[in-house]
């Protein structure tokens, strides 16, 4: 299926970026002229090949289940653009 | 000697042999920050903090007592989160950000007495290859073109770094690569680069891009300072359970000058279509000198190699979309208001993210989105399999591999900036590495004809550093690159 203004749209709305109707077309345009130049991997047989999820060939080190930082709440908050009470603050949720 | 023009190894030698203080070289490079802040090199500048450092490392080295990197000063790619230092990554979105937190790479250098003279400049994210990207304007390299005084791009996204560095304001940068930016700026502005194998140093406390390729690294002026670097930021962290845990090596001890009997690839896709002549010439220069030093040249194949661009544009995005997830305008930097959450989310993203940036998200959200899963993002991770597995396999017969950094020199603010895709081949020649996770540096070898550098990359297998650096020096005695750019004489 090919990029247009409704695919924009859908995936804008899936990364929470706000596209205005303007730019979609500009955007469809990009998007596909990349899609069409990456769709050449399709050229490479790739049956029975593993996905490569890590790079390196290591095991994942184990470390005790222990808590080993936190207890810093007004340090975490410093950088809120909005926060009250010790909590992060957002426009209201529930009605 | 200007104080500013003295390597790493140099200024080591000086200041303990009490030639002159960490104060007087620090003062030196600060001063040039001031000089040179016309390139734009710097997003926050920290005088104060890189004189607190330097008087510090005198005392250190009155004492007896200095570390690898006593009184050196240093520029920070602003990528790296630095406690109470305002971090941007070159983005709106990161609007006043103080870390509560340093990175483990920052921190190791200060660990060794390195000073922070401060923040340098960047793609915003590290996406881009030109430093034109960033929300705090675009860079300008320290070199000109012979005869010609429009502005250059001084490559990316470490492009502050290199600026810095190039322009004799920082004696050593600190980098990230995630699919060639430290290693081409470093070609574009006649430095060292090198990004070290995956996993070799924390990235903890790096604003992440694409954390299956992303690695911190160094831009210096020669090899040697690339060593000293590379050994003071590498090592096991138990924050990043990616990080290795093999021990680290003295990298400078690796510098024997002696390569005789190494054996060297040359892959012959690596001669692209449309590849100036002269960087073909350049590389068969590069051959010969390793030849010259006793090394062996052998033919090699990475029959993959076009394929490694399309599929890092797969994953590369793929990662960004979910990492960027996180500014969403709650815990930290900018937030634009919305009359719902939702809204704020969608307003505060779509003003903190430049285009290029939004392009990746979208790119990344699309080729993760349910019905191209699997023939995207599948696909390509498993076309990223067959393509380290073919360095591997070269690797069987070869110890290091001989290729150009990139396939142009710099270029000039407004070229090549209409096409996403024109500026993603810069990066064709060092792509495939990130996505193999070998380590590779770039060193300056000559000049283009209209008096620009150009960088030889030499490439090695996973964590052997040693290899590459000593390969690199190699490389680097043969070239005698002395050139300085044009707007430090």
């Amino acid at each position: 299926m090919s990029i247009d203004k409704a695919t924009v749209a859908h995936i804008a709305a899936l990364a929470r970026i706000r596209v205005p109707e303007a730019d979609r077309e500009r955007l469809a345009g990009e998007l596909r002229k990349i899609v069409a130049w990456i769709e050449q991997l399709d050229e490479i047989d790739t049956t029975g090949v593993e996905p490569m999820a890590s790079v390196v060939e290591m095991t994942t080190p184990q470390r005790p289940d222990a808590v080993n930082d936190g207890d810093c709440r007004d340090k975490v908050l410093a950088n809120a653009p909005a926060a009250s009470h010790g909590f992060f603050t957002v426009p209201k949720v529930v009605e | 000697m200007e104080l500013c023009d003295l390597t790493i190894a140099q200024a080591r030698d000086g200041l303990g042999a009490r030639r002159f203080s960490a104060r007087e070289l620090t003062e030196a490079h600060v001063k040039a920050m001031e000089v040179a802040r016309g390139l734009n090199a710097f997003i926050t500048e920290t005088p104060e903090r890189a004189l607190i450092d330097a008087a510090r490392a005198d005392v250190r080295i009155a004492a007896g007592d200095a570390r690898a990197l006593e009184g050196i000063p240093l520029a920070i790619k602003d990528l790296f989160c630095t406690e109470g230092v305002l971090t941007t990554a070159a983005s709106h979105i990161l609007d006043g950000f103080k870390p509560p937190y340093e990175s483990t790479v920052t921190a190791k250098l200060w660990a060794q007495g390195a000073g922070m003279l401060g923040k340098a400049n960047l793609d915003e994210f590290a996406m881009g290859s030109s430093n034109i990207t960033s929300y705090y304007g675009a860079v300008r390299s320290p070199w000109r073109r012979r005869g010609d005084d429009r502005p250059l791009v001084p490559g990316g996204s470490s492009g502050g770094s290199a600026a810095a560095v190039a322009a004799r304001i920082a004696m050593a940068a600190l980098g990230t690569d995630t699919g060639g930016s430290i290693r081409q700026p470093a070609s574009f502005t006649g430095l060292v680069g090198m990004k070290p194998t995956y996993g070799r140093c924390s990235r903890w406390g790096i604003v992440a891009f694409a954390s299956s390729l992303d690695q911190a690294g160094s831009l210096t002026r020669t090899v040697r300072d690339s060593a000293i670097m590379l050994r003071a930021m590498s090592g096991h962290d138990p924050k990043d359970s990616t990080s290795a845990t093999l021990p680290v090596p003295d990298y400078e001890a690796a510098l024997t000058g002696n390569i005789r009997g190494l054996r060297f690839g040359v892959p012959k896709e690596y001669r692209v279509e449309g590849m100036p002549a002269e960087i073909e010439k350049l590389w068969q220069t590069g051959i010969e000198w390793l030849r010259a030093a006793g090394a062996e040249p052998v033919d090699i194949n990475l029959k993959l190699t076009k394929y490694a661009l399309p599929t890092y544009y797969i994953i590369a995005p793929a990662e960004a979309s979910s990492n960027l997830a996180r500014y969403d305008g709650v815990r930290f930097g900018l937030r634009v208001e919305g009359k719902s959450i939702e809204e704020m989310y969608e307003a505060t993203r779509a003003e903190g993210f430049g285009d290029e940036v939004k392009r990746r998200i979208l790119i990344g959200t699309y080729v993760l989105s349910a019905g191209y899963y699997d023939a995207y993002y599948l696909k390509a991770q498993r076309v990223r399999a067959l393509i380290a597995a073919d360095f591997k396999r070269a690797f069987e017969t070869v110890d290091v591999i001989l290729t150009p950094t990139a396939p142009n020199a710099a270029f000039a603010v407004g070229e090549k900036m209409d096409d996403p895709l024109a500026m993603y081949l810069n990066d064709v020649f060092t792509v495939p590495i990130s996505l193999a996770g070998l380590p590779a540096i770039s060193v300056p070898a000559g000049l283009s004809s209209e008096g620009l550098p150009l960088g030889l990359q030499v490439i090695g297998r996973a964590f052997d550093e040693e290899t590459v650096l000593r390969a690199a020096e190699s490389l680097e005695r043969a070239a005698n690159f002395t050139a300085r750019p044009p707007v430090l004489s």
